[in-house]
């Protein structure tokens, strides 16, 4: 059972208390009618599938009732970071490789988190989650 | 005296209080202290069960968690039986009822024992698939007499009369197991003003310090441990946990403790003054910092028949003698890869019995324990070891020989060594489980044959449990590992002095490795080699599966069925291991490990359940109304958790109604007269802001921009791929502010969804959600007569001009303040009227006060089903289930589709998908027999004489018999359906019968609607 920290109520919380929603930063075309069938069809069933770092949309369902984001190692279901709807996570695929080829690490194994999201964040760095949910 | 291996001293056992006990219904005495294996041992019991596939003779093997054979069942009464029980770890207590789960008709004389023996080949590995494959008749042949001899005991018939408690927990340091790393890690963290809970799943803490030789600060071991637990038992930082499993490591540091209460005491939790005790607590703890202090189980030597009861543990020898005064035999030989299993020998010659040879595989052994060994005169046999026990139902003899282990042969003469018991080592295996729990793989490390367990974050492991053996560096690891913990935790970890106790160093020579005995003959033909005894798994076994092409070990795993025990391999994985590796010519670390899985030993499901069942399984919600229901006799079901009226018998003439006779009763009270249901459970939100409008617009499929205040509105709730999700009424209260209701099972999951897109796709809209749904009551009064009734007791003009159908008003009812809703479920005139919930009592009554010259008659949900059916109104869940869109439904008239923004599930109505013409589309169903009643999901086809397998055209969604219009109806989803009006289409039967349907529209009653528009 996954300790989620909440970056609203600022806790530590049971996953009891939280519902997964899939993959975050998944945005709406703005124009849906101007949308492709295909374009249309990959906006409503296509998800990654990442054996690693993956941004996951979860709610806060019987707590505070907020959406927000978690970014999970999805081997060691360590939590990287969690972070408030609207901003850009700090930790990525790329910025995780990045920091374990400078350690000589070849993969993040076991464990679990404690990082609170900036509110400073950076832009997103990782190509494929370019167009954060707002 | 009966307890015949009992020494006549030494011991942590109280000699003054006897416990009676039985087994297999016969009466024994052990003592206070004892486990029931150490008194079944103390008796001279050799067979204890028998074994699983070859149903051989079966005894105690080793002195833990990890005993694979003595397996049995507890229980003095049906109702306290319990199942899959270790001999091992189960206290003794006077008038404990244990038998053996296995074994047909008794142990002692075994049927299936005889075709084990006589048909060595009768179950090979692969022996279910393979069956399996064969002509069914085979298996149905086998199953009876398998099932009959298999098992590993049964549950009880009667009902659980123990309760079990679930707590949470938090720590700092989490300390499992409190051996000696264990308890000098705790001791570390705790004086370090660390949180701390210390867990150990024996009787006593202490663990191997229990039976051990060695000295602490000059006097014996247990001393030390008593020191210490004394100390931490005095912390109030300290929780101290005995007999106490840690039986799951979670993710992030979440750990289950099982904790057995009473069950040393009883089979059923005795009672504490006038209540009975919890039986077992679950520890849910989320730790800061975990300290694996688990040790390392013994690993025994596989040799031909090593089965044979008097085969044991040479630990668990030196556990029995030194621990229980017991020494489970006369003669004994050893045959050991290590030092440390010399004590078993020591102890042995110590107890005063005889000490035939120790076999030793090593070449020139060296330590201090073999010396003294040596001094003692005992016999050592070098680069030798037991190949083979001899003696059917207790061990008689060993054949002994030298072995060549890197060639895998016997280089020597056989000498057979007259024996009935014979200890073996061939090296320990840190107990790792629970790190394995968290998804970690474990690392082989060769110089101590063993694996450790890998890297998990908040996770120290220390002593025996990651390889560390030697008693003082164990006790400094413990210290070391305690500090770490406390630091990662947070907290300052240097006021440590004067802790690190004095052990004398002992010499121990290194161990070789061994993990399977080589025979005479080889493993196909000799006598069975045993490597996992409780699933019956042999080292031919295993050989025979890497044969057949098993190359991962997580294959050869499932075709051997290694491991798959309640003991999951503790003592056979790593040989198993080894010879696949051996067989693969590959490393042991190559081949890798499989994974093991929570829980560590065998849980309860009290225990896992907690308070969690009968009355508090699940929750119940009632209506402010649910009392009168209740007083009324009313049938009732579950709608989502709510417990909603189904239908309101009578009882007429002495009888009481049937389902079918009440709800025709209700049906016909409404159409004709009037009748009331409880609509408390729709679900409620309340929504405001300046753009609440504009939101409604875009999670709805229909039009809000000009619904005025007073008036409602039906409206349709799509997913984004156009598929309808839930459907209700919306209010306007006033320019900003609606009331939606919702489906019943649907409240939290719309109000979720309103969230998810105020929240994440369109946080700039002013608008806010609250869920009203207990806030408000809601009582339909609908049918002719509704307005005479809510007349007389309302201040609301009810005239028809002013209150139209779809209009809302405010006002009083019965004299509180109330909104009445003119919305029609039934196709009657209806009022639902809303009231604060704790008026609807008073309401209600007055209601039926004043409705008695009406005939005023309470109606269930299955009126409620029939009445809104007869009016081809759907129940999303029922006549919908995520495949069908607005469109399918017929509903164009909902649909928005020149609304400016692209509301949810818009775009996807323009999908190729969603325009096919022979989508499911829904109609209604005129059974062409008027008395039939089509059943509920009966399938559809268009051709009854078409061969099977049939195409299916949809589906009946809803299906009643109709009391206004005297015949059954059905509501069906059907490709094409709307063009396929007036067709006939068949539903053929599981018992052959083919009824025959029209396809008609959906609305069988009042098509124009002028039944609720008066």
């Amino acid at each position: 059972m996954f300790h989620i920290y909440c970056p609203y109520c600022e806790e530590h919380r049971e996953e009891e208390e939280f519902h997964p929603k899939g993959q975050a930063h998944i945005q709406r075309p703005a124009d849906p009618e101007a949308c492709s069938d295909e374009a249309w069809g990959d906006y409503l069933f296509f998800r990654d599938n990442p054996r690693g770092v993956h941004h996951e949309l979860w709610v806060h369902a019987v707590g505070c009732r907020k959406f927000f984001n978690i970014t999970r190692h999805t081997v060691s279901y360590e939590i990287l970071e969690t972070y408030k709807m609207g901003e850009a996570p700090t930790v990525t695929a790329k910025s995780v490789s990045e920091k374990d080829k400078q350690a000589g690490v070849q993969a993040a194994t076991g464990g679990w988190q404690t990082v609170g999201a900036r509110p400073e964040s950076e832009a997103l760095n990782d190509a494929s989650n370019q167009g954060a949910r707002v | 005296m009966s307890q015949v291996n009992r020494l006549s001293q030494g011991g942590r056992i109280d000699r003054s209080r006897q416990l009676h006990f039985t087994f297999n219904g016969k009466p024994y005495v052990g003592y206070a202290g004892d486990t029931l294996a150490s008194a079944l041992l103390a008796n001279g019991i050799d067979i204890v069960n028998r074994s699983f596939k070859y149903s051989r003779p079966r005894g105690i093997v080793a002195a833990g968690a990890e005993e694979p054979n003595a397996i049995v069942q507890l229980g003095s009464s049906e109702a306290t039986q319990v199942p899959n029980v270790r001999a091992t770890q189960q206290a003794l207590y006077e008038g404990l009822t244990a038998r053996s789960t296995n074994g047909w008709p008794n142990v002692q004389r075994d049927l299936m024992g005889m075709v084990g023996k006589l048909s060595g080949t009768f179950m090979p590995p692969g022996f279910y698939y393979k069956t399996f494959m064969a002509p069914a008749s085979l298996w149905m042949t086998y199953e009876k007499y398998i099932r009959k001899s298999a098992g590993l005991g049964r549950s009880p018939t009667e009902p659980d009369p123990d309760s079990y408690d679930h707590i949470n927990q938090h720590c700092d340091v989490l300390v499992i197991g409190a051996g000696p790393a264990g308890l000098a890690a705790a001791v570390t963290a705790a004086r370090n003003g660390a949180r701390v809970i210390l867990c150990d799943e024996q009787e006593e803490m202490g663990g191997s310090l229990l039976d051990s030789r060695e000295l602490i600060d000059d006097s014996p071991a247990v001393q030390w441990v008593d020191r210490v637990i004394d100390e931490l038992a005095a912390m109030d930082n300290v929780t101290l946990l005995p007999r106490t499993t840690a039986n799951g490591y979670h993710d992030h540091n979440f750990v289950t403790l099982h904790e057995r209460c009473t069950e040393h005491l009883a089979d059923s939790a005795p009672a504490s003054g006038s209540r009975r005790q919890a039986r077992s607590r679950m520890h849910r703890v989320r730790a800061s910092q975990v300290v694996l202090a688990t040790g390392a189980h013994e690993r025994p030597l596989v040799y031909a028949n090593n089965d044979v009861p008097g085969n044991l543990l040479a630990g668990a020898v030196s556990t029995y003698i030194r621990r229980y005064g017991v020494a489970p035999g006369q003669k004994l030989v050893l045959s050991a890869t290590n030092d440390h299993a010399y004590r078993a020998a020591l102890d042995w010659r110590e107890a005063g019995r005889e000490v035939v040879a120790i076999v030793d595989a090593r070449a020139n052994p060296q330590g201090d324990l073999v010396a003294k060994a040596r001094t003692l005169g005992i016999p050592i046999i070098t680069e030798s070891a037991v190949i083979e026990a001899k003696g059917a139902e207790r061990v008689s003899g060993a054949r002994v020989a030298k072995i060549d282990a890197t060639r895998f042969t016997v280089a020597g003469e056989v000498e057979e060594l007259a024996c009935d018991t014979i200890a073996s080592s061939g090296g320990y295996s840190p107990v790792i489980h629970l790190s394995s729990h968290t998804g970690t793989r474990p690392t082989w490390r060769d110089d101590i044959l063993g694996f450790v367990p890998g890297e998990v974050k908040g996770l120290t492991s220390v002593g025996g449990a990651r390889g560390v053996y030697p008693l003082d560096d164990v006790i400094r690891d413990g210290i070391d590992g305690g500090r770490q913990a406390t630091q990662a935790a947070g907290l300052d970890a240097n006021a440590v002095t004067g802790l690190v106790p004095q052990v004398s160093a002992r010499e121990d020579g290194a161990a070789c490795a061994l993990y399977q005995v080589p025979h005479l003959k080889p493993s196909m033909r000799a006598p069975k080699q045993f490597v996992d005894l409780q699933n019956d798994v042999t080292a031919a076994g295993i050989e025979l599966a890497t044969r057949e092409g098993f190359e991962s070990i997580e294959h050869v795993k499932r075709y051997t069925a290694m491991g798959f025990g309640t003991d999951q391999g503790k003592l056979g994985n790593i040989n198993g291991m080894a010879i696949a590796a051996r067989c693969l010519h590959r490393s042991i670390p190559e081949v890798g490990t499989t994974v093991f899985r929570p829980n560590y030993t065998p849980v309860t499901f009290g225990a896992i359940v907690g308070r969690h069942c009968r009355d508090l399984f699940d929750p119940e919600r009632y209506t402010a109304l649910h009392q009168w229901h209740v007083e009324q006799g009313a049938e009732f079901e579950d709608v989502g958790q709510w417990k909603r009226p189904w239908y309101f018998p009578r009882t007429v003439n002495g009888k009481k109604e049937t389902l079918h006779e009440a709800v025709a009763r209700e049906c016909l009270a409404v159409r004709e007269r009037v009748g009331i249901l409880d609509a408390s459970t729709l679900g409620k939100i309340d929504i405001q802001g300046a753009d609440a409008r504009e939101f409604l617009g875009r999670v709805y499929t229909n039009k809000w921009a000009k619904l005025a205040p007073g008036r409602v509105r039906y409206g349709l709730m799509c997913k984004d791929d156009g598929m309808l999700m839930d459907d209700g009424t919306t209010s306007c209260l006033g320019e900003n502010h609606f009331l939606m209701t919702t489906t019943t099972g649907g409240a939290a999951g719309v109000m979720e969804w309103l969230e998810l897109w105020h929240q994440t796709e369109w946080p700039e809209l002013d608008v806010y959600f609250t869920s009203v749904t207990d806030h408000w009551a809601t009582m339909t009064v609908t049918g002719p007569d509704a307005r005479k009734l809510l007349a007389e007791l309302t201040d609301i003009d009810l005239d028809k001009e002013q209150f139209k159908f779809m209009d809302w008003r405010e006002g009083t009812v019965a004299g509180v303040p109330a909104r009445v809703f003119r919305i029609s479920f039934t196709g009657e005139l209806a009022y639902e009227i809303n009231v604060q919930a704790n008026y609807a009592m008073h309401v209600w009554t007055a209601l039926f006060k004043h409705g008695e010259k009406y005939d005023l008659t309470p109606y269930g949900t299955e009126t409620m089903h029939v009445l809104r059916a007869e009016k081809g109104l759907i129940i999303v869940g029922q006549d919908t289930d995520g495949s069908v869109t607005p469109e399918d439904l017929g509903m164009q008239w909902a649909i928005g589709y020149d609304k400016p923004y692209s509301w949810i599930g818009k775009r996807a109505l323009s999908r190729s998908d969603t325009r096919r013409t022979d989508r499911k589309q829904f109609v209604g169903l005129k059974p062409k027999d008027p008395k039939v009643v089509l059943e509920e999901g009966a399938q559809i086809v268009f051709d009854p004489n078409q061969s099977i397998p049939m195409s299916m055209v949809g589906h009946v969604t809803s299906s009643y018999y109709s009391p206004t219009l005297g015949h059954g109806f059905a509501l069906a989803v059907v490709k094409g359906g709307h063009e396929r009006m007036g067709e006939t289409v068949y539903l053929p039967m599981v018992d052959g019968k083919v009824h025959e349907a029209e396809i008609v529209s959906p609305v069988f009653l009042d098509p124009k609607g002028e039944r609720q528009n008066v």
